[in-house]
């Protein structure tokens, strides 16, 4: 690519986060902020506060500290529905999708949000039900052909490889058509050429979509790749945060990863 | 063995490409001619619609500065608009160049520079990159200075001047159509039948690729041979999945259509090839064995894992089809009420709902081709009522040598000369082909093409074949594989190979023997067979290097090998070539580390080269043999596998020659 992608203007930003659950402090006073169509990555060793940190902005936790300013609007309390609705999706560590259903259906749950119908036009489907179902539909349909998973459609998701799960469950955050995109974990457990595809199609996403993602990775080789901007999180603590390259040659970071004394 | 061809080439209006275009579109403008899945749902683009988009395109790149007598290279998977490309390419007289669009820039790059490649389209981001990796390196013969992409996502930053999207070349054509309106019609006007349609380049067992030329009328009068042979016309469903560039190709799919008016089906993904077969259930169908192999080995697995009920059935069903099928499907007299009675039923329960899942519900005829085909495969497909035949042919005589007449189709043989086809038998047994059919040339290789045509005109096929008693062709190997052991007998090496390779667990086998006293061979396991084999047994395995070496899968290869050195020992021919001694290779043989050709035959001589330490091992009697193999992984990068791999005897039989 000859072209840099444009990143805009600080669309989240967290002021002095802090969450304990009970006596735990699973983080402390942590600030970082992320701009529109960046990569930003945060990693830290296990027990970190990682997957904390994508909840909290996720609506799912509840910070006794701190402020979260989304699209220069302060967030009050807030439920994952209502985060859904503003424009941010997910996909989680431990895959979260309806094993029993088909890729297509999983994806199309993507599609809640959006759709405007109540249970009852929908039930006995009736045009304008049918309208916006063709609508979602077609849309489902772009994000399969964009993840090129076309030969899975109709296949239960508990069949699939788990490489192809996470692929189903990053479509499934896409048809949302987020504004932002939190991925906990996109490559764990995947093989080398697993790893790339899933690269690859996160680097699109930002790409076509423009979307901003937020992402949580282990594999350091990947993070270094592709991210714009990392955050450092250990013992729920911020150890460091810029550009992959200032963050590789930051001292305290290095200290986390080797392990030496604390 | 000669007949000769009454068969005229068609009517005037119909001696090229461009004019059997212009024809569909006046006289079945409104019937479907492509279609296509995108987003889930079959598009479909009548004859007009075909008509309109080529001109667009073909005006498009005569905007650019293409030029009659220049080469189009056409590098994808089967896409509506890459074979619009070919006809448009072929409408300003110019030569489409398919390529195999698997092949890694190193080996395109060679096709590229002998054709002469300066216009290109490509179906995605994949093969832009490997074209513009290849631009870098390439001798002066091809300046690739323009490459038109089909599927532009991910290609937005790209700057380079060369890259045009497919719109956009469209969009200029119908400028330009529009400032020079006579142009189109009159370069279709100036094309002649004599003209090349189209360079395919072979795969090559042996060194470098060559560029096989055929021209419109060899192309036409072929397909013209094939239409009368199978009654095709323009009710016909094709789906068209195999490689752009293999000749299978461009005949069955581009070529039928444009002559009969037949619709093409493209397949959304490679991935989707069977769903797609069985929504289209297509009425003609072609592929290697390999293929129907491979939708065999998927049915086993799957009845493997149904209820103990439909496996039942499953297994009742199919030995009456085994007794009664194939009699049915040759037309033969005497066969019992119920027996009948009974294969009805099965129809109804068995082989009809499992051709539906296959796609193969309206099939009229299936052909297979390229290698021999394994008789339990065969009769499976017969016997539950599909017409699959065989045929026998090469890029370089547009396939056509050989083909099964429905009603008189034998295992071992590939059926009678075609009309117009003559057919001789060379003293050392090699298989001399004329025909009208015949290809104009090697491309810039006038040598090459001396030496495969003599001077009476006949194509030496390099292949060693026999006519039997009712002048059916038998093919027996290679020429120049068959060789001898150390005691003269024959040893058709590739004839060994298939027979291992005719059982579900062996994928690929290379065989030994020339000038030894003994014959020995290597074996790949089937992946998928063997892996739901072990699965089921509980044999936990990591990889297949892990699952090869398992002493239970050695047993199972074992039983295999000794099961056909007991048919070899039935032929008296033969029954010295044995195998005594065999071993599973730790890495499966890829065209990607040269071993295979692109149309997966083994490339010989290269592995006896490579793997030169194993085969010593086997001769000298070793149990077992350290190895480390460099592998290409598919992303190009290289790595390497390394294993103790061991080697087994196996039993050989004395000669049992069956009464006949």
């Amino acid at each position: 690519m000859t072209e840099k992608r444009k990143i805009g203007d600080v669309i989240l930003d967290l002021q002095g986060i802090s969450l304990s659950f009970g006596g735990v402090r699973a983080l402390t006073d942590i600030s970082f902020d992320v701009r529109q169509h960046e990569i930003r990555s945060i990693i830290g060793p296990n027990g970190a506060g990682k997957s904390s940190m994508l909840n909290v902005i996720n609506g799912v936790y509840h910070p006794q500290q701190g402020s979260i300013v989304f699209r220069g609007e302060k967030r009050k309390a807030m439920n994952p529905t209502r985060v859904a609705r503003q424009g941010i999706a997910r996909t989680f560590q431990n895959i979260a999708l309806f094993k029993g259903m088909s890729v297509l259906d999983n994806i199309m749950t993507g599609r809640n949000t959006k759709m405007r119908n109540g249970l009852f036009s929908n039930a006995i489907w009736l045009g304008k039900a049918r309208d916006e179902e063709m609508k979602h539909r077609r849309k489902v349909e772009e994000v399969i052909d964009f993840l090129e998973i076309q030969h899975i459609r109709k296949t239960p998701v508990g069949r699939l490889p788990y490489g192809l799960q996470k692929r189903v469950e990053l479509a499934r955050a896409l048809a949302a058509e987020p504004e932002m995109l939190l991925l906990d974990e996109p490559m764990a457990g995947m093989n080398l050429e697993e790893k790339q595809d899933m690269c690859r199609f996160i680097l699109d996403v930002n790409d076509e979509f423009g979307t901003t993602i937020v992402l949580i990775e282990h594999d350091m080789g990947v993070v270094m790749d592709i991210s714009d901007r990392v955050v450092v999180l250990d013992y729920g603590k911020k150890i460091g945060d810029g550009t992959p390259d200032e963050v590789m040659h930051n001292p305290d970071v290095i200290n986390a990863y080797l392990g030496t004394s604390h | 063995m000669l007949e000769t061809s009454s068969q005229a080439i068609p009517t005037i209006d119909a001696s090229t490409f461009p004019r059997l275009l212009l024809r569909n579109a006046r006289i079945r403008g409104d019937l479907p001619a492509i279609r296509e899945k995108d987003l889930g749902i079959w598009q479909t683009w009548t004859w007009a619609q075909v008509y309109d988009e080529v001109r667009a395109f073909a005006c498009g790149l005569a905007a650019l500065g293409f030029k009659r007598g220049m080469t189009l290279a056409v590098i994808g998977d089967n896409r509506p608009r890459l074979y619009w490309a070919m006809a448009a390419a072929q409408c300003l007289g110019g030569i489409p160049v398919p390529l195999y669009q698997d092949a890694p820039a190193a080996d395109m790059c060679y096709v590229l520079d002998d054709a002469e490649v300066d216009f290109a389209i490509a179906e995605d981001q994949e093969q832009v990159d490997k074209l513009f990796e290849i631009k870098q390196t390439l001798p002066l013969a091809s300046h690739l200075s323009h490459i038109v992409v089909d599927y532009e996502r991910g290609l937005r930053h790209y700057t380079q001047s060369e890259l045009h999207g497919y719109a956009k070349i469209q969009e200029l054509g119908c400028q330009f159509d529009r400032e020079h309106p006579d142009f189109f019609l009159h370069e279709v006007e100036t094309g002649s039948a004599q003209e090349t349609a189209v360079i395919l380049y072979t795969s090559g067992t042996t060194g470098k690729p060559k560029g096989v030329c055929h021209s419109h009328q060899a192309m036409l009068a072929t397909t013209n041979t094939l239409v009368t042979f199978d009654q095709l016309n323009q009710q016909d469903n094709i789906l068209c999945y195999l490689p752009l560039a293999w000749i299978g190709d461009f005949l069955y799919s581009y070529a039928q259509s444009l002559y009969t008016g037949l619709c093409l089906n493209c397949p959304e993904s490679p991935q989707t090839v069977m769903t797609d077969l069985r929504e289209i259930g297509p009425s003609y169908y072609f592929g290697p064995p390999r293929i129907y192999e491979n939708i065999l080995t998927q049915v086993m697995i799957r009845i493997e894992d149904a209820s103990w009920i439909k496996r039942k059935m499953f297994h009742h069903f199919m030995a009456v089809a085994k007794r009664v099928g194939l009699r049915i499907l040759n037309r033969e007299q005497g066969i019992g009420i119920a027996d009948r009675l009974s294969y009805a039923l099965g129809e109804l329960l068995v082989y009809g709902p499992l051709k539906n899942v296959l796609g193969f519900s309206r099939v009229k005829v299936a052909y297979t081709g390229g290698e021999a085909i394994g008789p339990d495969l065969f009769d499976f497909y017969r016997s539950i009522g599909i017409n699959l035949k065989q045929l026998y042919g090469m890029t370089e005589t547009c396939v056509t040598i050989c083909m099964q007449t429905s009603g008189d189709v034998k295992l071992d043989t590939v059926g009678k000369p075609m009309a117009g086809v003559e057919v001789k038998i060379a003293a050392d047994g090699e298989v001399l082909v004329r025909s009208q059919g015949l290809m104009q040339g090697y491309f810039k290789r006038e040598d090459a093409t001396a030496e495969a045509i003599d001077a009476d005109g006949y194509f030496h096929t390099g292949d060693a074949g026999l006519f039997d008693r009712d002048g059916h062709l038998k093919i027996i190997d290679r020429a120049k594989d068959v060789g001898k052991m150390a005691d003269g007998t024959m040893f058709a090496p590739k004839y060994i190979e298939n027979k291992l390779k005719f059982f579900p667990f062996i994928k690929e086998a290379v065989a030994f023997g020339d000038g030894r006293k003994e014959c020995t061979a290597f074996v790949n396991i089937d992946m998928d067979a063997v892996g739901n084999w072990a699965e089921r047994r509980g044999i936990s395995y990591s990889g297949y290097t892990d699952l090869a070496s398992q002493q239970a899968v050695y047993d199972l290869i074992h039983d295999c090998v000794e099961k056909v050195n007991a048919d070899l020992a039935q032929d008296a021919l033969l029954s010295n070539s044995q195998i005594c001694r065999f071993l599973i290779l730790h890495k499966e043989l890829d065209p990607d580390d040269d071993e295979l050709t692109r149309t997966r035959k083994v490339r010989r001589r290269f592995i006896a080269d490579k793997y030169a330490v194993l085969i010593d091992a086997l001769y000298m009697g070793k149990t077992s043999q350290y190895i480390e193999t460099q592998v290409k992984f598919e992303d190009g990068r290289q790595g390497k596998v390394s294993a103790d791999l061991k080697i087994r005897d196996a039993k050989t039989f004395i000669e049992t020659r069956k009464a006949a």
